[in-house]
């Protein structure tokens, strides 16, 4: 199936604004199901709210945006009811990690078998540029205007602490690398967490005068260094990139499963 | 029939209930005083081969019911107040993307954290404005355990026929009292199954139109039509719009596919309303009071009917107005600051012959309680 084939075309053009990184995103996403030859029936898309969650509203399949910070609350249900369904659960930074942040590490350590995408681009950016917990300490933003003072944490860590069994990270400049992660992130068989670094210059950009689009990705490939790398050692300040995390655990579906033949075979006198 | 007596808790009634009318998926957070229903689902489901699952907390909870109603499920989430408090932006949610789902809210004393162990029925109104926003809702209670049950079928019908949230408000009494439930046979109450499109894949599906008597029938996640489902005002095919006429339409579908069918919707119970010089109106517990007041005094020559409610939302105004027109008087008995005593004063022709007869203690109300009242109406003094 080509590419087109998996979008909305009626709702082109993206509501999203010029530069921004999450169209990248959608382009890397819609490659990676595209390399797996899923048919768009077998697909469940959740979404919350904010900027990243609209990208539910361009992909042709079973689509439910819902409310900010529940996504994965949502897709849980979903995916318990019916386990045959792909599901994937694209996020904000916010939306996943602030008002979304307990259903986040509790989806991770249920390992349910779902792709959660975090397009992490450090503000709430449809509200109009607040500072969200990954905009960092010494970041400007609208609700930050003599800087802000909160710290952030690493969705990597954070997540990898909560038990996701698959952990990446990738940015909106590697956008091969977007494509062969998430790739493998719907392949692997339990929770998976992809973090994409995504720029946002209408907000975070102007605010901190990081110049344009091109100048924030370019940022990212500056920043950034694939795991383990001797770029790394030398300098610690280097963001990772690539897989930190694939390990086989059961997921929740087939431990469910060995419950309810447990319940059946006591319930026999 | 007989071999299916059980003495029981209300709690428990009301899986028998749910499970009579086909839950096949529970998601649920701990909170008393409620969790008995948790903790039998937890039980029961999997031996069916259905699913039960423990969210990290009430907005999960509801979030999870819902996205499990999509893929076909019959659903239901159980808690009380503080926990349903926090369902509320769930309900606003299956209220606008239509989503058939059961919330029970076993009520204890509240505001905050209250009373746990206590009745009360002081959430008749946030069942009813809980979520934000204009909207309809459909509430029903029950007094005894056999209407537990029944009333928990109904709900599961009436969420699945009008594709929207029902709340079960049940309260503590109730929830933890034990009594006879008699389990009726399978077929001894209708079970509704909700409405599926027919229409084949490939044909443009329009989940969001209603059908000309106003029901929408679904897709199930995973088949073959793919559409969206939104919070937000959406058009036909489930995609946001701000069309205001699209707008206006929706909203006049959410508020009136219930509120037109108040007829269909409405449950109530009445005893020796024809003649009676004093009404009381109540539900829940404080209705097995009442009941008690009522047929204790009327052998003594006073004239006292009585309204047991089952559906508080939408409120039975025309009902109510009807069975009330000859009372001298209408004591309306609950267990809160006087809530439903609201929606009954709008109902009658004559409001200021309302009067409350409650409790706010966390006490149940007694006869006694109810006897006072009636005496002072009645010029008696207590």
């Amino acid at each position: 199936m080509a590419i087109k084939d998996y979008i909305r075309e009626r709702f082109f053009p993206h509501m999203w604004c010029p530069g921004c990184g999450h169209g990248t995103v959608l382009n890397g996403m819609l490659r990676a199901i595209e390399s797996l030859g899923f048919s768009k029936n077998e697909i469940v898309m959740v979404s919350g709210i904010g900027c990243s969650s609209r990208i539910s509203g361009y992909v042709d399949f079973h689509t439910l945006h819902t409310i900010h910070g529940r996504a994965l609350a949502f897709a849980t249900g979903v995916k318990l009811s019916l386990p045959e369904l792909n599901v994937i659960v694209p996020m904000g930074d916010g939306d996943a990690l602030s008002i979304g942040g307990n259903h986040f590490i509790h989806a991770a350590r249920r390992n349910l078998d779902m792709t959660a995408l975090v397009m992490n681009n450090r503000i709430y950016g449809m509200t109009g540029g607040q500072y969200s917990p990954l905009s960092g300490y010494g970041i400007m933003a609208t609700t930050a205007p003599y800087t802000n003072i909160d710290h952030d944490f690493d969705v990597v860590e954070m997540a990898t602490a909560a038990g996701a069994t698959f952990v990446a990270r990738t940015t909106t400049y590697h956008v091969r690398q977007i494509k062969d992660i998430i790739r493998k992130a719907i392949l692997h068989e339990g929770f998976s967490v992809v973090e994409i670094l995504s720029q946002c210059p209408t907000y975070f950009g102007r605010k901190n005068k990081l110049g344009s689009a091109v100048d924030m990705m370019a940022a990212m490939k500056e920043n950034t260094t694939p795991i383990g790398s001797k770029a790394k050692k030398e300098n610690p300040d280097l963001i990772e990139r690539g897989i930190f995390i694939q390990k086989e655990l059961p997921v929740y579906s087939a431990e469910y499963d060995k419950i309810i033949k447990r319940a059946q075979a006591e319930k026999e006198p | 029939m007989k071999g299916n007596v059980k003495f029981i808790q209300g709690n428990e009634a009301c899986v028998e209930g749910a499970l009579y009318a086909g839950l096949n998926f529970f998601a649920g957070y701990p909170i008393t005083p409620s969790s008995e229903i948790a903790e039998n689902l937890a039980f029961r489901l999997p031996q069916q081969g259905n699913k039960f699952i423990q969210m990290e907390d009430e907005i999960s909870s509801i979030c999870a019911i819902i996205g499990a109603s999509l893929t076909g499920s019959k659903v239901m989430t159980g808690t009380s107040g503080p926990g349903f408090s926090l369902m509320q932006e769930g309900i606003g949610y299956a209220v606008m993307a239509e989503i058939p789902c059961v919330i029970v809210n076993v009520m204890r004393g509240g505001p905050s954290t209250g009373l746990p162990t206590a009745g009360g029925q002081g959430d008749v109104m946030q069942a009813r404005w809980g979520t934000h926003g204009d909207h309809a809702i459909i509430a029903m209670t029950a007094s005894n355990h056999q209407d537990v049950f029944k009333m928990t079928v109904e709900a599961f019908n009436l969420a699945e026929t009008y594709r929207t949230p029902v709340i079960l408000l049940f309260d503590e009494v109730i929830g933890h009292m034990r009594e006879r439930l008699e389990l009726p046979e399978p077929g001894d109450i209708p079970v509704v199954e909700r409405l599926r499109t027919s229409v084949p894949g490939g044909v443009d599906y329009h989940p969001y139109l209603p059908r000309e008597d106003g029901r929408l029938p679904m897709s199930d996640f995973g088949s073959v039509h793919r559409y969206n489902v939104t919070g937000l005002y959406h058009d036909m095919w489930g995609f946001p719009t701000s069309n205001p006429e699209i707008v206006h339409g929706l909203i006049r579908h959410l508020v009136d596919k219930i509120e037109n069918n108040v007829d269909d919707i409405v449950r109530y119970k009445e005893f020796y309303i024809d003649n009676a010089d004093i009404v009381l109106i109540s539900y829940g517990s404080s209705a097995r009071s009442a009941r008690h007041v009522v047929e204790s005094l009327r052998p003594r020559g006073i004239r006292l009917g009585m309204l047991e409610l089952q559906t508080l939302w939408p409120f039975p105004y025309d009902m109510v107005k009807e069975k009330c027109k000859n009372a001298r008087h209408i004591v309306v008995v609950e267990m809160n600051v006087g809530q439903v005593v609201r929606s009954v004063k709008r109902a009658v022709d004559a409001p200021d012959r309302v009067v409350l007869a409650n409790r706010i203690d966390g006490m149940f109300i007694s006869d006694k309680d109810i006897k006072d009242i009636l005496r002072v109406i009645q010029g008696k003094g207590v």
